[in-house]
């Protein structure tokens, strides 16, 4: 067949927006459920639930179509990051399970009302966990044989990935924190202006202990980065810079600005990793090219995912829209 | 002993994939049915039909909740314990589960939140037409999944190349040559699913005196489905049962117990089959009729398990009584069919207790016999996973230890457990509030919130009713 494009660039494209809309998306709403245990009482409880009822499944479904287009684009990455990752896997999936129940659940409960606040925090903190710890495992890498893993079964629970399990559920508490500023009033905004500098603080610490780590990881990373200063010393830079805007807008007492500017430093963070990694998507040996499908596999799916991820857009930005403002005691008016 | 993954790992599919499979199949006609009541609703304009479809509604949107999050575990399994399958099949299994994903989504996206929440929002007409794309939408997501599963049974228009499946031809490797009969087969069975979980309800509504007018209607319609529908998915189980003969001949030799290959075979209604003797024991047969019901001659010949190796046998016991299992409840359908039109003179089919009560038991057959079909048809590909090319063993994670397998399998019993006992207590509340809760106004006093299945339920969890 013609090969016109290069449509494993293509798919990597899309993939990589695809995780990036996830983190961003779910990780506003699964930082509702790690702060919920040091929320200050029962009535915010129901307000922070409130504020993300109406978004957080749509925010999941980017998961499920990543999930489904690596298996179709990457089966590589498939068929070496679960079996490496299977515990974390099982963890991620039990956590979401939990917490995805509650939240049907909790609206519903009466006097069982706590038992689905626990299963909604506890479920949001293993699933955030776990994808903080597959971050720090993809740094660093997968040992394999022929195109399969084969390394143990907790070789990617490693004090650096535990540093990184811990890096995205803090992360994933300050979108959560500056979520409800944007979204709340009131003395839910008031705890979440205090938290929030503590926390940007405590993803700060994380960030440069990977940073000072990741070269002990992986060598090749810290040949891209010390080989000659290059442009991407500016992500970092502007992740820094996006951290310090968050500072200030917290001190102004500013509404959307701290989501807003948290999200730019994922996006510069993320951006980061990327450039060190590239063009690896199983380090240390294989490139996306290493673990794309086929050509005609490629297209065939590409024709779909043309079709729905507009419709999957434009969904997720009309229900933002219907649901814009602040959020009531009794949820959206 | 030692822990073996690749059988702990068959344990945790067939768990996960039991456990799954029996929501789809009853949202798959479940779909159907409320387009069906939508449409005489729209026709007619008797309010009946509005109250049943809108407490039907409410079943289906939990069943559709639960189904969908055990259908997430389903598509990571097959990373996390089968990757070399994953791996050698990608290049079409994943963009054939990538399609049913996309189709669930721009189903959810698009119309089932105006099938649940839009009633009063939007014209009668448009609700009716989602109500319609809703159920074509369960049959497309069907279609992939049977499609894939087909493949499997009957792998075409792939090409092996340096151990990855490429596909040559799109066409003949979507459908395959058991697709078509996998398709049907599936297809009625999920409208007789819909056909005796309705009937069933409504018949306990009966007795308990709900709702008469509006119950005896879903009744009578539930049986008249019922009558045509059973017996059609007999005529039709059997050309499929050809289909494999044809195909995968060891699968029929389990399905009849047949040892040796050879002409005039008879039918076993009753014998313990044994792999290590390779013979039955304590049979019970009638002559002659296993061949006359493969090869619709009574002296055709019948394939038997000994013309392939022991150890590409597969489990014959548990093939050959899922098979019974299936066949008897159907009979057992196709009998409650004739009855219901017997007992129609003089409306005996709204006053018989005896009657009332059996169909309130058979609302639980087309779900065992559904799983018996999968049990039948999964396990008598054994040891195959993709027949006569990948075996089980071969398609394992080679990294997978026991203890792992272990664990995830000790895991997800639990989770699974918790959570769906959860949502299957719910889905009891709903059934208990009958139509008069679904016709209420709301019980909970709901914030605003957003198009999802689950919150189409306005029944509390907890508390009394």
């Amino acid at each position: 067949m013609e090969q016109t494009f290069d449509l494993t660039l293509i798919w990597a494209g899309i993939i990589g927006f695809g995780i990036m809309m996830y983190v961003l998306m779910d990780g506003f709403d699964l930082g509702q459920g790690i702060l919920y245990p040091f929320a200050p009482d029962e009535k915010a409880r129901d307000k922070m639930m409130n504020s993300v009822a109406p978004v957080w499944d749509g925010n999941e479904t980017w998961l499920v179509l990543g999930g489904a287009g690596l298996l179709a684009a990457f089966p590589l990455v498939y068929s070496i990051f679960l079996p490496a990752l299977y515990i974390g896997v099982f963890l991620l999936l039990a956590g979401l399970i939990f917490r995805g129940v509650a939240f049907e659940f909790r609206f519903k409960a009466k006097t069982s009302k706590y038992l689905w606040s626990w299963s909604f925090s506890v479920g949001s903190f293993v699933a955030s966990f776990a994808q903080g710890a597959v971050v720090g495992a993809y740094i660093q890498g997968f040992e394999t044989e022929g195109f399969a893993y084969s390394g143990g079964p907790l070789d990617w629970l490693t004090p650096f990935t535990v540093l990184t399990g811990f890096g995205l559920v803090i992360g994933y508490a300050l979108l959560g924190s500056t979520w409800l500023i944007m979204k709340t009033d009131g003395e839910v905004q008031q705890w979440a202006y205090k938290i929030t500098p503590k926390l940007l603080m405590g993803l700060m610490a994380v960030f440069a202990a990977v940073c000072v780590y990741t070269p002990f990881v992986d060598s090749s990373v810290m040949t891209r980065w010390f080989d000659g200063i290059s442009l991407i010393w500016a992500l970092p830079a502007l992740a820094l810079f996006c951290a310090v805007i968050v500072l200030r807008a917290v001190k102004k007492q500013q509404d959307g600005m701290p989501f807003v500017a948290t999200m730019g430093i994922f996006l510069f963070s993320y951006l980061g990793l990327l450039a060190s990694k590239w063009p690896y998507i199983v380090p240390p040996k294989f490139t996306i090219y290493d673990a794309a499908s086929a050509y005609n596999s490629q297209l065939f799916l590409l024709l779909g995912f043309l079709f729905v991820i507009p419709i999957v857009l434009a969904y997720t930005s009309w229900t933002y829209w219907v649901f814009r403002g602040k959020v009531g005691d009794a949820g959206y008016h | 002993m030692e822990l073996d993954p690749l059988v702990l790992s068959r344990i945790q599919f067939a768990f996960v994939v039991c456990f799954h499979a029996i929501f789809p199949v009853f949202t798959i006609g479940l779909a159907s049915t409320i387009a069906g009541f939508e449409t005489l609703y729209f026709k007619t304009e008797n309010p009946i039909w509005q109250r049943l479809s809108k407490f039907w509604i409410q079943v289906f949107a939990v069943v559709f909740g639960i189904g969908v999050v055990s259908g997430i575990v389903m598509s990571f399994q097959f990373g996390t314990n089968w990757s070399n399958f994953s791996y050698a099949t990608a290049n079409f299994l994943g963009p054939v589960l990538s399609y049913e994903v996309i189709t669930a989504f721009f189903l959810e996206a698009a119309f089932l939140g105006v099938l649940l929440f839009g009633r009063d929002k939007v014209p009668q007409g448009v609700h009716l037409f989602a109500a319609i794309m809703v159920a074509t939408g369960t049959f497309i997501s069907s279609f992939w999944i049977l499609s894939a599963n087909s493949l499997l049974q009957t792998p075409d228009g792939l090409e092996l190349i340096n151990g990855m499946y490429h596909v040559k031809s799109w066409a003949d490797a979507l459908f395959t040559a058991s697709f078509g009969y996998r398709f049907t087969h599936m297809a009625l069975a999920s409208f007789l699913t819909a056909a005796l979980v309705v009937a069933g309800v409504s018949a306990w509504f009966i007795l308990q005196k709900r709702e008469l007018e509006a119950n005896k209607k879903a009744l009578s319609v539930a049986l008249w489905f019922l009558l045509f529908l059973a017996p059609l998915q007999t005529v039709v189980g059997d050309f499929h049962g050809l289909n494999t003969m044809k195909y995968q001949p060891t699968k029929v030799a389990a399905m009849e117990g047949n040892w040796e290959t050879s002409t005039g075979v008879p039918l076993l209604l009753f014998a313990i089959p044994d792999k290590e003797e390779q013979k039955n024991h304590f049979e019970i047969k009638i002559p002659k009729l296993a061949s006359y019901v493969l090869t619709h001659d009574w002296d055709g010949e019948v394939p038997g398990l000994k013309a392939v190796p022991v150890e590409e046998q597969p489990p014959v016991f548990i093939v050959f009584w899922s098979f019974r299992v299936m066949v008897g409840l159907g009979l057992l359908m196709v009998v409650f069919g004739f009855w219901g039109l017997i007992f129609r003179r003089g409306g005996k089919i709204y006053t018989s207790p005896a009657f009332l009560q059996g169909l309130r038991m058979m609302s639980i057959s087309p779900f065992l016999a559904v799983l018996a079909g999968w049990v039948v048809t999964e396990a008598g590909r054994a040891p195959w996973l993709i027949y006569g090319q990948m075996t089980h063993a071969e398609g394992l994670t080679p990294s997978l230890t026991g203890g792992m397998a272990l664990f995830s399998l000790i895991g997800y019993i639990t989770v699974y457990a918790l959570v769906f006992s959860a949502g299957i207590y719910y889905l009891l509340k709903v059934f208990k509030g009958g139509l008069e809760k679904a016709n209420a106004p709301h019980e909970m006093d709901e914030i605003e919130r957003p198009a999802r299945p689950f919150s189409a339920g306005h029944v509390a969890i907890d508390g009394d009713l």
